[in-house]
């Protein structure tokens, strides 16, 4: 069947998220939103070199993010690689922050579909309680819509218990209405949570993607009742951007989104720097990036 | 069953955000500018102007009389010949610094602008000031290339001007009829609106800073009467007007059998057309622009919104859901979106259109929203099963009020589009170029704006059809009704 897209105007949504880019975050409620954002982060890791070492290290500080700072939440997970999720499980036991692994072939997703499943499975198995999968853009940019689909259906399925958040990797779909429509399949799919980017591609969660992918949710809400999650990652790194992405969802999904269970922010450098413009906001001075652990 | 920890939403709001306002040193009393001076008015009469947000006066205003517009004028006339002797290339020169003033005074501009006429300081701050300043930039640019602007034909001034310009965009106006008249070596007398006359004083100061020659801009506030005299004067060679159609038809009935220039930018009530293939949720966000930027006092506002049935449904309801998100209230607040009605007079008419519309049985839909006790508000509003013939369909709101109207094809939508007496601007969503070109072409309006609504540029022509007025200000067409071209 031939694909029908939703039109989305480049030029308004670039227009609009800029809007929302504008609204002036001080004093208490600039406050709120570093730790209401924390709380939100999946603390993420994702290269070659992560160690169990880096895993456990990266664990104390989702756990705790801010020491002497007791009212600082912890973030929302801990994301690595599926060879580090028994490190990942064994440091977060009992503290709340959830285990997220990617999965399928991340970042590519150009494996077959057995090992895909296979891969997510031995994720749950291995303490994951949160899965990010990636959807075949192959399958997406060649039309197959029912693949993307019934891949998600299916890697969902693999999931058992776990949570699914799905990657449609905005920035190589060509277009914002194709981010639209694959958000939409996603969501068709079963994810529980859609998600920008890999963070290894492009610009990643751009306050535009972000706005585009918020639309479709709210209108799939809408549509169905299902209420699904939204996750912006890569390129968030400072505390600037974060709010911003905060705004759009306050200000596109209402204050319902505003929790960690509906919206996420996947980052590695972001946190510290919300940390640094929190003790800034507290004290009124700002420390120096070496005064925070990168672990 | 939740893999994810479950936490309680942190209550999340934005914090007030006011722009700070110690800094702004607003005279106590503001007199005539005439002949590069301050001078008191003959009859030694004051007003207050006041804070539409708060009813608190912000400065007493000095009111000119018959007897002012006729020095101001003799001043005009006596600067103009300087004026129009020097070197073209001077002129702009002039022009261009009053731009650089205006830049360098933005925030300033900005605040007094929102104290004045109610208007979020996000849009004074965004839109009014850098527009004003680009404005004299771009005509600054004009001033030794007219010939060349003009078919390569000699050109001269028509000579002293007289400019009315209306409150809901107090500076720009002004920007919008000075810049162009100056550029091309006339001299103007120009009075602002009634409510919102200090971003005029202010930038008479900045003429004065400028070092521009005494008399080539004059300001003279005033009420209604100030402008009949100035349109009454013998002594003027052009008006340009921006207001109400029933006061430029008074002008052009004043002006008749003078040989007088006139260009009159009046009133609308511009169509805001979505076909059922456009981008919806952007049409949305184009709606909100259309109607509820700067409290809907726009008189190119996308007052009548003309929906595709099939899509009708959809587009109210994200409307709606969205209009919810607006933030009313405190002007300077630099979150806040729609801000306060200009004056109690104007609060007046929108309260009297919407009952018309409720007694005439459309469905009305308000904004709940918390408002402050003082000044004067109206929470934006949306009104559905308005027939073409009710009063919100046809008259000029000038309001954050929307009506909704549907059509079924695009003959149809282009037929209601232009069952107007107004013809001063229109939007088309549709995601197909050929048809947003078809409808553009066969809609009697002014400007007409694709996929977006109430953009304006200096270099773009603004202008009326039918009872919108006529003449072009902007862009090369904003010249001519400035000059005389010789053959």
């Amino acid at each position: 069947m031939r694909r029908r897209l939703t039109p989305v105007d480049r030029v308004g949504v670039d227009e609009r998220a800029a809007v929302l880019g504008k609204r002036s975050i001080k004093a208490a409620s600039q406050q709120e939103a570093i730790r209401l954002a924390i709380s939100m982060v999946d603390l993420t890791t994702l290269e070659g070199q992560d160690t169990p070492g880096k895993v456990a290290q990266l664990a104390a500080k989702a756990v705790c993010p801010a020491p002497t700072h007791p009212e600082v939440p912890s973030c929302a997970a801990l994301c690595v690689y599926p060879a580090r999720i028994p490190d990942a499980a064994r440091a977060l036991a009992g503290s709340g922050v959830a285990v997220a692994s990617v999965s399928t072939g991340f970042p590519a997703g150009l494996t077959s579909l057995e090992l895909k499943l296979e891969e997510t499975r031995q994720a749950v198995a291995d303490g994951a309680t949160e899965i990010d999968m990636v959807i075949p853009r192959d399958a997406y940019l060649s039309g197959d819509d029912q693949r993307v689909v019934s891949e998600v259906e299916k890697v969902k399925e693999a999931c058992g218990p776990a949570h699914l958040k799905v990657i449609v990797e905005v920035d190589e779909l060509g277009g914002y209405d194709h981010i639209r429509h694959a958000t939409m399949l996603s969501m068709e799919g079963g994810a529980d949570f859609v998600k920008t980017s890999t963070g290894k591609v492009g610009k990643g969660a751009t306050p535009a993607a972000t706005l585009v992918m918020l639309e479709a949710v709210r209108d799939y809400a809408h549509r169905t009742g299902r209420e699904i999650g939204m996750k912006a990652a890569g390129g968030v790194r400072t505390s600037k951007q974060a709010i911003h992405q905060l705004v759009l969802v306050k200000e596109t999904l209402g204050d319902a989104w505003l929790t960690p269970d509906r919206f996420r922010i996947g980052a590695s450098s972001l946190l510290n720097d919300l940390l640094m413009q929190y003790e800034h906001g507290d004290s009124g001075r700002y420390q120096r990036p070496e005064d925070f652990s990168k672990e | 069953m939740t893999a994810t920890p479950t936490r309680a939403a942190l209550a999340w709001e934005y914090s007030p955000a006011p722009e700070a306002t110690d800094h702004i040193r607003l005279r106590d009393r503001y007199e005539l500018f005439v002949g590069g001076a301050w001078r008191p008015p003959e009859s030694g009469a004051y007003e207050p102007t006041v804070n539409p947000a708060t009813e608190e006066p912000l400065a007493e205003i000095a009111q000119a009389g018959d007897a002012d517009v006729a020095a101001a004028v003799e001043a005009a006339r006596a600067a103009l010949r300087p004026w129009q002797r020097l070197p073209a290339l001077e002129r702009g020169k002039y022009v261009f610094r009053i731009a650089r003033l205006i830049q360098e005074r933005a925030r300033e501009l900005a605040i007094v602008e929102s104290l004045d006429g109610g208007k979020p300081i996000r849009e004074s701050r965004d839109v009014d000031i850098p527009l004003a300043a680009a404005h004299f930039f771009y005509y600054a640019g004009w001033a030794d290339k007219l010939a060349y602007g003009l078919g390569g034909r000699a050109v001269e001034p028509m000579g002293v001007v007289g400019q009315i310009v209306p409150w809901n965009f107090p500076l720009l106006m002004a920007a919008w009829k000075l810049a162009p008249a100056i550029a091309t070596g006339n001299t103007a007398v120009l009075k602002p609106a009634e409510t919102t006359p200090l971003t005029a004083l202010l930038l008479a100061e900045i003429c004065q800073e400028a070092e521009l020659p005494d008399g080539v801009v004059n300001i003279l506030p005033g009420d209604g009467a100030t402008g009949a005299a100035l349109v009454r004067h013998p002594g003027i060679d052009k008006i340009a007007f921006t207001g109400s159609t029933e006061v430029g038809k008074d002008i052009q009935a004043a002006t008749a059998g003078r040989d007088i220039g006139l260009t009159l930018e009046l009133g609308g009530k511009s169509a805001n057309i979505v076909f059922d293939d456009a981008a919806i949720d952007q049409a949305v966000e184009g709606i909100v622009n259309g109607i509820f930027f700067n409290q809907g006092h726009v008189c190119c506002a996308g007052s009548r919104l003309l929906l595709q049935e099939s899509v009708a449904e959809e587009v109210v309801e994200k409307l709606w859901r969205r209009m919810g998100l607006l933030r009313v209230g405190d002007p300077l607040d630099k979150n806040t979106d729609v801000g306060a009605i200009n004056s109690a007079a104007q609060l007046q008419r929108i309260e009297a259109l919407v009952d018309a519309g409720e007694r005439e049985g459309a469905t009305r839909r308000t904004v709940q929203c918390a408002l402050p006790e003082r000044g004067y508000w109206f929470p934006p509003t949306l009104f559905t099963d308005v027939a073409p013939a009710h009063r919100i369909a046809v008259e000029e709101i000038f309001g954050p009020v929307v009506s909704v109207l549907t059509f079924r094809t695009q003959a149809e939508a282009i037929e209601k589009a232009n069952a107007s007496a107004y013809g001063l601007a229109a939007g088309v969503w549709t995601d197909k170029g050929s048809r947003a070109l078809a409808v553009a072409r066969a809609l009697k309006a002014g400007v007409v704006w694709q996929n977006t609504y109430n953009q304006f540029d200096p270099t773009s022509p603004f202008g009326g059809y039918k009872e919108s007025g006529f003449g072009r200000e902007g862009g090369m067409a904003g010249l001519r009704p400035y000059v005389k071209v010789k053959r």
